[in-house]
């Protein structure tokens, strides 16, 4: 079709059809090399990011919100084109008209945005504020004259958190490839295609909701090419050469970005895409290697760049201000071949080239047929930035194949075939108190859930918590599915994500992803329950608020199956019983054990629980085992994680793991092998994600008296990255509170 | 098959005890009083908890994934394993039937001709043998007893071939006088098996553990090796590098 951008490229199913997996699987040349190929970056990027340093500095000295446009609503085509440094930028495009000034985006909750600017001293401007409370519904007011007495309560309980339901949802990813293989008038014409399929259906709410959507579609797709254009790009013809592969598929993220604060915004799988543009032209000469390396640098700089207007009680759920632009790398084809190319090696690069990153954040998709190089590569750039995440493509590939990329954290999704309706986590700890307590609040005393009756012995038994749990499970996953469904119908009602739908199949595959916190809290009280003696203890209210524990018990993390067989049957149960309930548009059950920061205001909103944890105390991050409870070492508490079926769990089971570096060997090579053993162990055995750091905790005792002197210091918290000096203080404690495995 | 094990504990992740990853056993009890044991807990030969070598093969076994992928497999350490030496042939029985890779971590103060020791080294591929010091006086000094056995058990692994990884703690006014090291440098070359010499700075993590059993720490005023000081000691013991 069109001659000059596909030259060279060989042809397939991909050439008639939107179908980029067929670009990809017909084009890359697979890399078995080592990391010696690599360069340092341009003197260009090195000035640019110069510049970034300085404003990222000016940004955190100003609250972490350098400017804000509080005068404009936000969308594809709002502001007018911004750069940082115009002749040095290789990449170009901002949100704004200038680096890091945040954009409103009032669809998701008007009061969102006004709390936002006000925290940060600013006033959002009062016409703005009045068109979203007068004239224009929003999103979280949708969902208010929807919500239940009872949704209300369990959400002010906390049985419920997170849920996304003043903001935008998130967790979508668009294929921005497609912009730069196909060009935006091809896509368009695909989309009125697809609008004339709708034509002679019965007009039935699905239906009528469809033909708006796809027609809301199509206009993002035209605003798309207008914004480009104002950069000097013409987006509506595909990408010539590998500078505009990486200009388009960076435009058309941005352009997401300009109309979606969404809670996680992921990037996809661009690498190995990518690989294929910047080879052709390295192979016919007009690229050289530091070229190539100037494009990914300056990419990712543009990535690192992104932002959105939070508030703080966002902040305290989702801590240091993350984006979660995740990039997946590496996997393996269906055809056998792995899928790592030079590209994957040169994302990485930039974890040296610019120094360490929360964003993007990157994903390595490991499996245990990956090339050496690359898993040592890997596990250099852990062991020296602690910036990258790993997850098991060998579990991930058989249920959504090779061409799927991690949506925040852990969320496996085809591009461009799957979306997400994404939210919260119910409390399990929190849950438990709830069935003892017949229902009422443990921290309250309200009556959160039906009245059951409470229990009444003096120690607890073990069937007789776990039918009472089981019958407040039932009550739990019913409202929270229904729950989600008020929230997602409004958010496509009110927020609808037209770019990011645009690049996905008309036809899309829906999940609704959700989400457990307190895993090992939950396991560790019912063990304690089981193999031990539990006394209730009553204060005045005649609540259940505290307990006295006899003797050990076997806790979760040790790889003992006694408890471990417990964390089973919960995730399974839970799942089970989520899944008897009806879901908006169909969407396939999932279910993640993730928590992000969250696990501190968890355990700050949950009594003393049979485990010997106190009120108030912090859940441990994801399904990590409690701090501290995990004493057989690191391997340990994988093969622990390693037990809880994948099949239940498809919305990811998030482990972090702290190592001193000495505990990984005496010197950086058997280190290195070492690192590449342990997640080759851990992965065969069916172990779905972890997150690496490796460092020593006086470093980051440091980092808390003078964080001035680590700007960018970034640790793994549960599924993403954070700039350790951005937590806030009690989140600091908390992660330094955490088991750093230390063998001596 | 009624042994059972009196067990200090496990570590999943051993690093540092033998090559690749190790799933590391520290055994409970010990004759030596080392000044600079960082691991006092382990002396007494009646606390712990028992197990038998079925009990804690079942969780050997498990790491199997990870010793593959490393070249690792299990270390059994102390405490002093050789008091137990029974249990471990009993266990690395198991182990080698699962071609686990076997490797115990001595001082080496044992009997070269007791039965039960010779039996275990026949499914022993490995020996991390800690020589505390050369000078049978300064050995008695550092951890209450003679060094002639220990010297006797390392030409008896000689003689059986058996490898051995040689350790020797470097603690700056004990054991770094120079022609002890020379000495000991000595004694090295007339063995065939060692494959491999590890030098370990003497560090004061195991401190806090003296206090807390009420033991007096006599090294309070002994500094923790630095680089200097193992650098001097290597150039002794390892010309080649």
């Amino acid at each position: 079709m069109d001659q000059k951008a596909w030259n060279g490229f060989v042809p397939g199913n991909w050439e008639n059809n939107i179908d980029v997996r067929d670009f990809i699987v017909n084009n890359y040349t697979p890399y078995d090399g080592t990391e010696e190929f690599l360069v340092d970056s341009s003197i260009k990027t090195k000035k640019l990011w110069t510049k970034c340093k300085k404003l990222l500095s000016d940004e955190r000295l100003k609250d972490g919100v350098l400017n804000v446009d509080t005068r404009t609503v936000s969308g594809i085509t709002s502001h007018a084109p911004g750069y940082i440094d115009e002749k040095y930028e290789v990449i170009k495009g901002l949100q704004t008209d200038k680096p890091l000034k945040r954009a409103i985006l009032p669809y998701g909750g008007i009061r969102m945005a006004k709390q936002a600017c006000e925290k940060y001293n600013y006033k959002l401007s009062p016409k703005i504020e009045d068109i979203f409370e007068k004239y224009r519904k929003t999103h979280n007011e949708g969902v208010f004259s929807a919500y239940t007495p009872e949704m209300r309560k369990a959400r002010k309980s906390g049985v419920i958190t997170g849920l996304p339901d003043a903001y935008g949802r998130g967790r979508i990813i668009g294929d921005y490839r497609r912009v730069a293989l196909y060009g935006v008038n091809k896509l368009i014409e695909e989309k009125k295609k697809d609008l004339n399929g709708l034509i002679n259906k019965s007009m039935n709410e699905e239906t009528i909701r469809l033909r708006e959507e796809v027609t809301e579609q199509i206009n993002s797709l035209n605003e798309l090419v207008e914004m480009a254009k104002t950069y000097g790009f013409d987006v509506s013809r595909p990408a010539e050469n590998a500078q505009e592969a990486v200009q388009w598929t960076y435009l058309a993220f941005l352009a997401a970005m300009k109309e979606t604060n969404g809670a996680a915004n992921s990037l996809g799988r661009v690498s190995t895409f990518l690989d294929i543009y910047i080879e052709r032209d390295i192979n016919t000469g007009i690229l050289t290697e530091v070229e190539a390396q100037e494009l990914i640098d300056q990419f990712i700089i543009k990535l690192r760049f992104i932002r959105h207007l939070r508030t703080p009680e966002y902040n305290e759920l989702f801590a240091g201000d993350p984006v979660w632009i995740t990039e997946s790398i590496g996997g393996m084809c269906e055809d056998g071949r792995h899928m790592v190319t030079k590209t994957s090696f040169r994302l990485l690069q930039t974890l040296f080239n610019l120094g360490p990153s929360p964003e993007p954040n990157i994903t390595i998709l490991w499996s245990q047929k990956l090339p050496i190089g690359f898993k040592r590569f890997c596990a250099k750039v852990s062991m020296v930035t602690s910036a990258i995440q790993y997850e098991n493509d060998d579990i991930m590939k058989p249920h959504f194949h090779d061409d799927y990329g991690i949506s925040c954290c852990v969320s496996a999704m085809r591009i461009g075939k799957d979306m997400q309706y994404f939210g919260a986590r119910c409390n399990l700890p929190k849950l438990l108190l709830l069935a003892l307590n017949g229902g009422k609040d443990e921290v309250s005393g309200e009556q959160v859930g039906p009245v059951f009756e409470p229990y009444t012995d003096e120690y607890l038994d073990y069937n007789k918590v776990i039918s009472r749990f089981k019958e407040m499970q039932k009550w739990l996953t019913g409202l929270y599915v229904n729950t989600m469904n008020i929230i997602h119908y409004m958010h496509d009602k009110y927020a609808y994500e037209r770019l990011m739908m645009a690049l996905h199949d008309t036809e899309v595959n829906r999940l609704m992803a959700f989400g457990i916190a307190g895993l090992s809290v939950l396991v560790d009280s019912l063990s304690a329950i089981k193999y031990t003696y539990v006394k209730a203890i009553r204060d005045e209210r005649g609540l259940i608020t505290d307990f006295e524990i006899k003797g050990d018990y076997p806790q979760f993390g040790n790889d003992d199956d006694r408890v471990d067989s417990i964390a089973v049957e919960v995730v399974r149960d839970f799942y089970n019983d989520l899944k008897e309930n009806e879901t908006y548009r169909n969407a396939v059950h999932t279910l993640s054990l993730l928590t992000i920061t969250s696990n501190v205001v968890y355990g700050k909103k949950t009594g003393s629980t049979p485990d010997g944890r106190k009120k108030g105390e912090p859940f441990a991050p994801g399904a990590n085992p409690m701090h501290g409870r995990d004493k057989m070492g690191a391997l340990a508490a994988l093969n622990s994680l390693a037990k809880i079926p994948y099949e239940h769990c498809m919305d990811g089971v998030s482990l972090t793991l702290t190592l001193v570096p000495r505990s990984l060997g005496r010197d950086t090579s058997s280190r290195m092998n070492n690192l590449v053993a342990l997640l080759d162990g851990y992965f065969v055995q069916g172990g779905h994600h972890v997150n690496i750091n490796v460092f020593e905790r006086v470093v980051l005792e440091k980092a808390m008296e003078d964080p001035y002197n680590y700007p960018q210091l970034t640790i793994r918290v549960s599924g993403y990255a954070v700039n350790f000096i951005r937590l806030t203080r009690q989140q600091q404690l908390e992660v330094i509170a955490r088991t750093f495995h230390n063998a001596m | 098959m009624t042994t059972k094990g009196r067990i200090h504990s496990f570590e999943s992740f051993g690093t540092v005890d033998g090559p690749g990853i190790r799933f590391v056993i520290f055994m409970q009890g010990c004759p030596f009083r080392c000044l600079y044991c960082h691991n006092p807990d382990t002396w007494s030969t009646d606390s712990g908890s028992l197990y038998s070598a079925l009990e804690v093969f079942d969780r050997i076994r498990r790491y199997v994934p990870y010793f593959k992928n490393s070249g690792g497999g299990v270390t059994v350490s102390g405490g002093e394993p050789l008091l137990q030496a029974e249990f471990i042939t009993e266990l690395f029985k198991l182990c080698k039937e699962e071609g686990i890779h076997t490797a115990i971590d001595t001082n080496g103060f044992v009997d070269s001709n007791s039965a039960a020791v010779n039996a275990l080294l026949d499914y022993t591929d490995l020996v991390l043998l800690d020589i505390k010091h050369i000078d049978d006086q300064k050995h008695k000094t550092l951890t209450g007893c003679s060094n002639r056995d220990v010297l006797k058990f390392a030409r008896h692994l000689d003689s059986r071939k058996i490898p051995v990884w040689l350790r020797y703690v470097v603690v700056p006014g004990l054991t770094d006088y120079e022609p002890d090291v020379k000495k000991l440098n000595k004694f090295i070359t007339e063995l065939s098996n060692i494959e491999n010499i590890e030098l370990l700075p003497f560090h004061k993590i195991g401190e806090y553990k003296w206090k807390e059993l009420g033991i007096d720490y006599k090294l309070f005023d002994t500094p923790p090796a630095n680089d200097c000081d193992i650098k001097r000691v290597r150039k002794i013991l390892n010309p080649s590098d």
